[in-house]
Parts: structure tokens; sequence; C-alpha cells
């Protein structure tokens, strides 16, 4: 049993079908990228996978529970996570109060004790302040940490949206393309940041256009073209399958995949 | 010093020494009555300006609250003071019953739920004559707590009284308020606020949260207008009304909608402004459409995130 | 039968100023994303503005386009000076700006009229028409005749002509419509002009039958904010329809359960519907993008 397997997923928007029958596994500690040309489906098997869409056909399981459709808030207590394409950060909070809010999770509480501003209350707030401090240091933005967050460059922001997921301590990271927009240090730095923490064991999948890092980390490789899965295999394996070839030609991937 | 503490230390300064400088005992009244609306408003501040959720019916909450003040003593005999309590307890289930469906929908659907929610009290109020005596409204029994205090020493005028016990009670209020923003809940609120999509994939239960801030509002708005019957020992459905719900939100969006100064001058500008009107009479409203307008145009988040963004700015 | 006759037609009668209230609303929350909540005091302004210039000796029909004229203006002004230089605020402070606007053209209307209740004559006599067993005033024909006629004309003008089609496709995508030559300040004030127009009408036609005061307009803009909500937010058939049911649904609510609770059947048909279609009646279901 994998820890997450994707049986047949699919969806359709108004008769147009966005992706059709995807299937496939991921392993604890593995790093499988998901590409393809633009509108191959990738967001949207993501946003399927991750509990924003709701799949027309297949199933999400999740270490042998199936979680098709499940509650995006639901899936983070399960150990699922995700980055957003479109950054999704929490612009009226400080870059610590971004970090701390992956600490839901282990340091909510009851509201009243909150209100009450309880002893409890106050130690649940300094753990997962203490928690996003540690985390910021890790993708090297402990000395942001008091601005707010709408402040940040680009490349910051990325960081601090996977700081804050790893916050989740989860077994499956999600991240939809976290080295877009972002200059050759700071790829090179979520490269290595993304190694360690599948080093530490939980699962990464990850859509990426950055076809020399995706070849570089990925131990395992799922292809989409119009929606469908078109190849699967190691890096090097499906970058000579004609049909990949075939599906980037004409599309400005192509400079990338030769690269 | 944190901020939160400043912020409470300030207002209990103002509470405290205002009184020095009030040329009648009419000031009391107009502050007591200042007090109250900031404490609505500081709900709306939980609601609107941590989760970002738009209520257009809180004036239902306070109609709860203050005729649960003038009925339950009079029909089951309760304290005065317990029927402040009942009234946010009802407030509280019925803004869960309520918040539950309608906090599903976003903007201005919401607004529009929250708003039919309000203006179904209000109508209750004015029909149920054999209950509520209708829209003449009804009278409010004595607190007894200023008789209390006398017993024991403490002789107060009814201003001084009330204005008292209400900036007490903003006192209260604006504490538990500011514990929140800093706590994991009032996080979760902000997060939900800056991207509900975003909040989920951190485990966040959105559709909780929002209710929990929704039900918390409604306790404040109840626990206001509990406040306003007592001391006024009158109250019509006017207090329930739509006028009353756009106030409150209007004080709050005045302010500057994410806190809680803001939430106090903002009640404290549209508490006076009417004072400062009658002198004009007939231009009241004109002068009082007029002001929320300009400063919606110009300062649109606020008078006191607009003031503090230019004091930052002359920092940098 | 002729009881519920009867109910039909003053439900059809009120529902038709919601409807026009609503399609009101629809215009300008397509044109530029704000709820105008100052629409009602445009219902208002058409009946006063008519009352006044009739009775200082104008036929009644000059009058009439009068008000409607000069409302426009209003509109246009409140696009000009309260809408577009908050453009980018917040949802909470576009509310406020547009309630702050009722307020203030209702106090200037108390100002520069009365306080007083007024009407006019109806358009063709007091004598009502008797059909199977219940009456109709004939005025009551004018209005549901007239909001009909208002929406064939906004239906023609957005499917077949050519500006029309400018406005559908400004409130569809605000920079694409810029990027192929459209003027869409031009669009808005447009807009604001149309729907302040349609609202005046509706208060030329309804003030014989349900008076008129400078404070009436709060109540029609909440029931007519409500009807378009009903049918979906920003769409046109949506707000028509919707306001023409909440007209019925209250006049049958009056009929047959309690005249004093009319106004709370309406609401809680609507919470109701939004608990159920949370996007309204005829509204579409919208995918986030993320």
């Amino acid at each position: 049993m994998s820890l997450l397997e994707i049986q047949g997923l699919g969806i359709s928007f108004g008769g147009l079908k966005a992706v059709q029958d995807v299937s496939f596994k991921v392993e604890p500690g593995e790093i499988v990228s998901v590409i393809g040309p633009n509108g191959a489906g990738k967001t949207t098997l993501f946003n399927m996978i991750s509990g924003v869409y709701q799949p027309g056909a297949g199933r999400v399981v999740l270490d042998g529970q199936d979680v098709t459709g499940m509650e995006p808030f639901r899936l983070a207590a399960r150990g699922m996570s995700r980055t957003f394409q479109n950054l999704q950060i929490f612009q009226n909070m400080t870059v610590l109060e971004n970090a701390a809010s992956g600490f839901h999770l282990r340091e909510r509480g009851p509201v009243l004790a909150d209100l009450l501003n309880l002893p409890g209350a106050r130690r649940r707030a300094r753990a997962a302040e203490a928690g996003a401090r540690a985390l910021l240091a890790r993708v090297g933005l402990e000395r942001a940490a008091d601005r707010q967050a709408g402040n940040l460059s680009y490349g910051s922001l990325k960081r601090l949206e996977i700081a804050r997921a790893l916050a989740l301590q989860p077994k499956v990271l999600l991240l939809d393309e976290p080295a877009a927009g972002c200059n050759a240090v700071e790829t090179e730095e979520i490269d290595r940041l993304i190694a360690e923490v599948a080093a530490s064991g939980t699962a990464i999948l990850l859509v990426e256009h950055d076809m020399k890092m995706v070849m570089r980390i990925s131990n395992h490789i799922v292809v989409l073209d119009h929606g469908e899965k078109i190849a699967e295999g190691a890096p090097l394996e499906v970058s000579r399958n004609p049909a990949v070839i075939a599906a980037y030609l004409g599309t400005e991937e192509a400079t990338h995949a030769d690269g | 010093m944190s901020q939160k503490h400043a912020t409470l230390l300030v207002l209990a300064a103002l509470i405290a020494l205002s009184p020095l400088f009030f040329p009648s005992g009419y000031y009391y009244r107009i502050g007591a009555l200042m007090f109250v609306n900031a404490l609505a408003v500081t709900g709306i501040v939980i609601l609107t300006g941590y989760a970002g959720q738009i209520s257009l019916g809180h004036a239902g909450f306070a109609g709860i609250g203050g005729y649960a003040c003038a009925l339950a003593p009079v029909h089951w005999c309760l304290p005065p003071a317990l029927a402040v309590v009942l009234g946010a307890a009802i407030s509280a289930v019925l803004a869960w019953l309520v918040g539950r469906p309608i906090l599903r929908l976003k903007g201005y659907y919401l607004g529009v739920a929250s708003l039919g929610f309000g203006i179904l009290v209000a109508m209750v109020l004015n029909n149920e004559r054999w209950l509520t005596k209708g829209p003449d409204g009804i009278e409010v029994p004595d607190l007894g707590l200023r008789g209390l205090l006398k017993d024991v020493g403490l002789d107060l005028s009814n201003g001084e009284f009330w204005y008292g016990l209400t900036g007490i009670a903003l006192l209260v209020g604006a504490w538990l308020a500011l514990n929140l923003y800093h706590s994991p809940t009032g996080r979760a609120l902000r997060a939900l606020h800056g991207s509900e999509v975003a909040a989920g994939t951190v485990g966040i239960d959105v559709a909780r949260v929002k209710l929990q801030a929704f039900v918390i509002s409604a306790v404040y708005a109840s626990v206001a207008g509990s406040l306003l019957a007592l001391q006024n020992k009158f109250i019509t459905p006017d207090v329930a009304g739509f006028m009353h719900s756009i106030e409150m939100v209007t004080m709050a969006v005045l302010g500057g909608v994410g806190s809680v100064p803001g939430a106090v001058i903002g009640a404290g500008i549209l508490t006076l402004l009417p004072q400062v009107l009658t002198v004009f009479a007939d231009y009241e409203q004109v002068i009082l459409g007029l002001v929320m307008m300009l400063v919606m145009i110009f300062l649109p988040q606020g008078l006191v995130p607009s003031v503090l963004r230019k004091l930052r700015g002359k920092d940098e | 039968m002729s009881e519920l006759l009867q109910f039909l037609f003053s439900g059809l009668t009120v529902g038709a100023v919601y409807a026009l209230v609503a399609l009101g609303f629809t215009i300008i929350f397509n044109a530029s994303g704000v709820v105008n909540f100052a629409q009602g005091e445009f219902v208002m302004l058409g009946g006063m503005i008519t009352v006044f210039a009739h009775a200082a000796g104008l036929p009644l029909p000059l009058a009439a386009l009068i008000a409607i004229a000069v409302t426009a203006g209003v509109g246009v002004a409140l696009n000009q000076l309260a809408i577009e230089p908050a453009r980018g605020a917040p949802v909470v402070s576009l509310i406020i700006i547009t309630i702050g606007a009722s307020i203030f053209i209702r106090g200037a209307a108390q100002l520069v009229f009365d306080k007083q209740i007024h009407s006019f004559p109806a358009f063709s006599g007091t004598e009502p028409i008797h059909v199977l067993g219940a009456t109709i005033q004939s005025q009551s024909l004018w209005v549901i005749g007239g909001a009909f006629a208002v929406f064939a004309g906004l239906w023609l003008f957005f499917t077949r002509t050519l500006l029309g089609r400018a406005v559908l496709a400004t409130s569809n995508n605000r920079l694409a419509a810029q990027l192929v030559g459209i003027n869409t300040r031009f669009i808005m004030t447009l807009s604001f002009a149309l729907s302040a127009a349609i609202g005046a009408f509706g208060g030329v036609l309804v003030t014989p039958i349900t008076l008129t005061s400078y404070d009436v307009g709060l109540a029609l803009a909440l029931k007519g904010f409500a009807g378009a909500m009903l049918g979906g937010m920003g769409n046109p058939k949506g707000a028509f329809v919707g306001g023409l049911m909440l007209g019925l649904l209250e006049s049958l609510t009056a009929g047959y359960l309690s005249s004093q609770y009319k106004d709370a059947a309406a609401f809680v048909v609507i919470l109701a519907v939004l608990f159920f279609m949370p996007q309204g009646l005829f509204g579409r279901k919208s995918t986030e993008r993320v």
C-alpha cells in the first residue's frame, strides 16, 4: 500500500473534460512531479487531490483511507498540506503569524480560553510562535518575521507558503510551482529545501515548469497532456519518451525540456 | 508593554479622566451611550474586522438583549442582571442556528441573509403586541445595582452610575477582543479573512470558526442592547431595526474595522455627531450621509488605520 | 377564486415595482460590482419630482419626463462623485458609501420638498376594472405593463445594440473590454443613468397607487435588493422574476396568512432559497480559481 494513491481521477467543467482517468502512486520520502504543457490540467489535478474541487470520477486514497473530495481542512488533519500556484498568503497578517497559522491543528483550543487569555491559551499561542520562528529560520525568513506579509518579495512569499505548509508536519506535501517567478538563487534554495523535506520522510507531489529542477530532484515523473496521463516513470525514461516529446513540441515548454 | 496593554490603558484613562472636563451631568449620558455603542461595534470588529464577514442584521441581537431585560424580570421574575445573561444566551443560540446556514454565503449574499434575520426580529418585536407592546416600546425594570451601591456608601447619580458601568463593560469587551486577536482562534479568523482556501489547507475548519465569530459578535450586540435598555429604562423595536444594524457597521468601518481602538473612535464620532447635528435640525440627515460618504471615499480603510499609516509614513 | 385573483393582481403590481428596483440594482452591480443601497431613493425622486413639477403647473407627462431625467442626473452624479473616487475600496466601504448616499438624498429631498405624503392623479382615471369577480385599478395595469416594457426594452438593448453589448462586455471583464476599445468609464456613467431612470420611472408609475414621501426609498431598496438576490445577483432576468415573485409572495402572505408578517414572508423565502441555492434561483455557480 502506498502513502498516496490516485485512482482514475477525473473532472469536467461544463462538458469539457479537464482531467481524465489519471492514476499514480506516491511513496513516503519520494518526490513525484507532475509535468505537462500549459493547460494540461496539472493545477486542476492538484485541486482535486487537495479537496478544493470535487472530482467527477476516481478516488484519492491517503494512508489506505478513501479521502476523495474531502474538505481541505480534514485532509490537513490527515496529513496532507499544499501550496498554491498563485500565492494564497494571509496578506493581512505578519510573516510570523502566517507561519504560526500552520500550527493551527496542534495549537487550537477552546474559544473561551482564548477570549479570557487563560494560561493554556497563552502557552498554545507561544508554542505556535516558537515553532513558526524555527520554520522561518529554516526557509531563511527569520529576519522578516514581524513584517506585514503583503510587503514581502515574491520569492520570499513562496518560501513563506512552504514554511506554513511544513508547520503541519504533513505526510504528503503538494507544491504547486514552488519555484515559479523565483531567480536562480532562490530556485536553488527551494530545491534544497524540498530535498531536505523529502529526506525527512515526507512525500512530495510537485507541479513545476522548471524542467531542470524537475529532472534533478524528482524520483518519479507523471506527464499530463490534455488532461490525460501520457507517460510516467523515472526522469530519464520520461525525457526520452516520444509521446512526451511530441506533447511538448511546438509549445514554449520545449525549450525548457531540452535545457 | 504590549500593544494590547497600551490600548487598554489608554482606554481606561480616557474613561476615567474624561468626566473631569464634563460641563454638565448630561455628558455622562452621552458618554454611556458611546460606550454601549462601542461595545456592540467591538463585536462587529471581531466578525467583520477579524473574520471578514459582513452582517447587516446585528441589531436583531441587540433587540433580543434589550427585550430580554424588559420581559424576563416581569414574566419570569428574573433579576435584571440575569436577564442580561439570558438575552446573551438566547442571542448566542440563535446566532448559532442562523449562522450555520448563512455563513456559507459570501459577500453580498451574506449581507442580505443577515439583513433578513435582523428584519425578522424587528418585525416580531413590532407585531407581537401581547408580549412586547408593539412599536411604542415597553418599560424596562431598574437594574437595582445603583441602590445596592448606595447601601454600601457609594452614592452615584444615575448618569455617573451608567457612565461607570458601561465604561467597565466596554473595557471588559475590549480586553476580550484584544485577547482573541492574538490567540490561536483569532489567528484562524484573520487567516480565513486573508484566504479561505489557504485557511482550509492549514487545517482551519472555516465554517466552524466563522460561526464562532458570529456567535461571539452576537453576544456583544446582545449585551450592548441589554445595557441600553436598562440605562434608558425603556426600549422600542427600533433597537433591532435595519438602521441600527447599519449604524453599527458604519461605526466599525468609520473607525477602522480591523481594530478595537477604531471601534471606540468610530462609535464615539457617530454617537456625538447626531448630538451636534441636532443644532442643524433639518440638515441632520444630509450632513450624516455626507460624512459617511466622505470618510469612506477619502479614508476607505477607516480613520484609525489611515491616520496610523500617515504617521508611519513620516517615520520611514 | 376571485379572492386569489385579487391577491395576484395586487402582488403583481407591487412585484412590478420591486422588479424595476431589482433591475436597477442589477445594472449597476454588473457594471461596477457595487450594490447600490440608494436605489430606492431613485424611485422616491421619480415620484416626488413629478409631484412637485405637476403641482407647479406642468402637464403630468412632462413632469414625469423631467423627474426621470433629473433622477438619471442624480444617478450620474452619484457615480462620478462617490463611486468612481472609491474604486477598489473594500465591499463594506462601498456599502457604507451607498447607504450614506441614500441618507443624503433622503435628507436633501426632505429639505427641497417636504415631509408630507403626496400623490398625483392616476394616468387613466380611477374607474376600477372588473375581471372574473376581482377588481384591478387601471393604474396597476400601467405599473405592470411599464415594468414589462422596461424589461423588454432592456433585453433588446443588451442583445441587439452595440452599446448594450459593450455594457455586457464590461460587466464580464472590465480589463478585456478596455483592451478592445470600450470606454468603460462611459459605460459606468451610462449604467448609473439607466438604473436611476428605471427607478424613477417605477416611482412615476406607482405613486398614484402607493403615494410617496421623502422616506419611501429604504423599504423599496431592501425589497428590490432581496428580489435581485432571490433571482441571483447580476442576472437581469433573475432580478425581474425575483422582484415579481417577491411581490406575489407578499400579497399572498398578507391575504392568506397575516398582513403583519407579509414582509417576513419575503425574507423567510430568501433565507430558504439562499440556504438551498447559495447562488440564488438563476445564479451561476462559480468555481474559485486558486
